[in-house]
């Protein structure tokens, strides 16, 4: 009935109806416009944190390069807070090594089971895998630490020697900590290669492991880049753990069962009782750490840009 | 002179998991000659094709009875290597699938991975291959540039030039002008027009249009059966066939 009797509405009518339509788009408008705010003002808020965070650890950190030259700090391995030395020389080292020993297992054996995951097992296994590897990013690092302690520093101790508190037991518990990132993160690199590039590959008589090593890894290099260097920047940033099972002396190890402090290590060591210049010596380090992780992260930005060019592989 | 086979189907029954979307192909598929495959979409053309390199084995759950052979052999046996069988018949996808790498590796891929590792080998495959894909004129001063920089009708070409690499017999496409311009479609046209004295073609097309010009027979598929097949004057002046009739004067479909 109504859409006969449409046609027939007066010129009044129409008008009114116009008007009705105008007025509720302009509160529309009014509702978009206040949400835009709002969502931009969360934005700022979480802005404004990390200029402040920015802020506060070199305002906190910078001071002590007025008593300390910024190569005695950074390379001297005299770390003796009492007696006035601030080098975080072995520190650093500490940080490097433990982090370099973590990836050098973890990256082949996540990369490895990424490939598994995307491309080898039945999809329904695939999944279940990829769920047990979001349970192992989710247990907190204080449990990595325990049963690093309690099962990784004897297992070092009885079968190599020394205290078991060393750089291995770090490494280890470290290349666990971060196989999630590195496993989640090429995984889903690996899944987004277009099907076509296998299809296309397995047509023109490549093996399936042929297809994989050159073409379908190749084209999700920089995905897998990217997991890599955030695994990395886990690992340097990762503290509890690292100071459960490392033993933390100050010294530069000489073989892979000995003891080492990492910066983040000596951070929450000695960070309770730290006052004067040895909490701003703490501060800086906390700086390094700070500047190390945003070298990583526009590492990775700068692979993401390589990665949408279609690059060579 | 008598027809030769290349490649023929017989009592060819695909199925994926409970579906049946092959329903007993027999199709003889001559060769230096373009066999054109059409029928609305979901009807078992590109089923077909893709069982003629055995390329369905990739979906989980397909099974494959009936036999297909080439050159008189038969494809679907425990012996033969399906990696010998891709390299003699290669495929062309709806979506021209360039590697994200140079317009040079793209088409050195195939011969590599098949052990040519020689550089200057390597280089004359490449050049011949893409002067046969008519693509060697327009790439020839940047070849180590990404291949995903040309066009869509050069990427096409490309895809081509890069199954050409591995010196295939029968060269299977699956739409190959589906995503391309009318001008770039012309282009392939020719080229498949060109490829036909040395290579066999079957090729899954849309456009009805597009197989009247191209092919020289012509199979209509409908529901998983192969309704009519005949040479593509006949098939589309004098349709023996009322389903094919009226699939080509656009009644469905």
């Amino acid at each position: 009935m109504e859409l006969i009797t449409k046609p027939g509405l007066s010129n009044c009518e129409k008008k009114n109806r116009s008007l009705i339509v105008a007025e509720n788009r302009h509160r529309r408008v009014d509702v978009e416009k206040l949400i835009e705010k709002t969502l931009l003002l969360s934005a700022a808020v979480f802005v404004l944190i990390i200029a402040l965070i920015t802020i506060f650890i070199f305002a906190k950190g910078l001071p002590l390069f007025s008593k300390i030259g910024l190569g005695d700090f950074l390379f001297s391995n005299q770390w003796n807070p009492t007696k006035g030395f601030f080098g975080i020389g072995t520190m650093f080292i500490g940080t490097l090594l433990v982090t370099m020993g973590a990836m050098l297992w973890s990256v082949p054996i996540g990369l490895s089971s990424a490939i598994f995951m995307a491309e080898i097992a039945p999809p329904r296994i695939g999944k279940t895998l990829g769920q047990l590897v979001n349970l192992l990013a989710g247990i907190p690092s204080v449990v990595y630490g325990f049963v690093g302690l309690i099962v990784i520093v004897p297992f070092i101790r009885e079968s190599f020697g020394g205290n078991g508190m060393s750089l291995l037991a770090g490494a280890i518990i470290l290349g666990i900590m971060i196989l999630p990132t590195i496993i989640n993160i090429s995984r889903d690199s690996l899944l987004a290669v277009p099907n076509d590039y296998k299809s296309s590959s397995l047509a023109l008589g490549a093996t399936h492991f042929q297809t994989i090593r050159y073409v379908i890894v190749p084209a999700a290099r920089s995905g897998i880049i990217t997991s890599v260097v955030l695994g990395m920047g886990r690992a340097i940033g990762e503290t509890m753990a690292v100071v459960m099972v490392t033993g933390n002396s100050a010294m530069i190890p000489t073989s892979i069962l000995a003891p080492i402090r990492t910066m983040t290590s000596n951070i929450v060591l000695e960070m309770g009782y730290a006052s004067g210049d040895h909490q701003t010596a703490l501060f800086a380090t906390g700086m390094v750490l700070f500047l190390l992780i945003v070298g990583l992260n526009l590492i990775i930005n700068r692979l993401a840009k390589a990665g949408t060019d279609d690059g060579r592989g | 002179m008598e027809k030769v086979y290349k490649m023929q189907s017989r009592n060819l029954q695909v199925f994926y998991q409970n579906f049946q979307a092959l329903q007993g192909i027999n199709m003889d598929i001559e060769e230096n000659k373009v066999t054109a495959l059409i029928g609305p979409s979901g009807c078992g053309k590109s089923t077909f094709l893709r069982s003629l390199n055995r390329l369905n084995e990739l979906i989980e759950g397909t099974t494959t009875k009936g036999q297909v052979y080439l050159d008189r052999q038969a494809v679907y046996t425990n012996e033969v290597n399906v990696v010998e069988l891709r390299k003699s018949v290669g495929m062309v996808f709806q979506k021209p699938s360039v590697f994200p790498m140079s317009i040079y590796e793209n088409v050195a891929y195939g011969p590599r991975i098949h052990g040519i590792t020689k550089k200057n080998r390597l280089d004359d495959i490449v050049e011949k291959s893409l002067k046969s894909a008519n693509l060697w004129k327009e790439v020839s001063n940047r070849l180590n540039s990404p291949a995903a920089r040309l066009s869509g009708g050069q990427q096409q070409r490309l895809v081509i030039a890069r199954v050409l690499a591995v010196d295939p017999e029968v060269i299977l496409m699956d739409e190959p002008a589906s995503a391309l311009d009318p001008i770039s479609t012309a282009r392939l046209e020719e080229l498949i027009a060109e490829l036909k004295s040395n290579y066999s073609i079957v090729i899954v097309t849309h456009n009805m249009q597009q197989a009247a010009r191209i092919s020289d027979y012509t199979g209509f598929f409908l529901n998983g059966d192969l309704v009519e097949f005949n040479n593509t004057a006949d098939i589309f002046v004098n349709p023996r066939d009322k389903r094919t009739e009226d699939y080509i004067t656009g009644r469905f479909g």
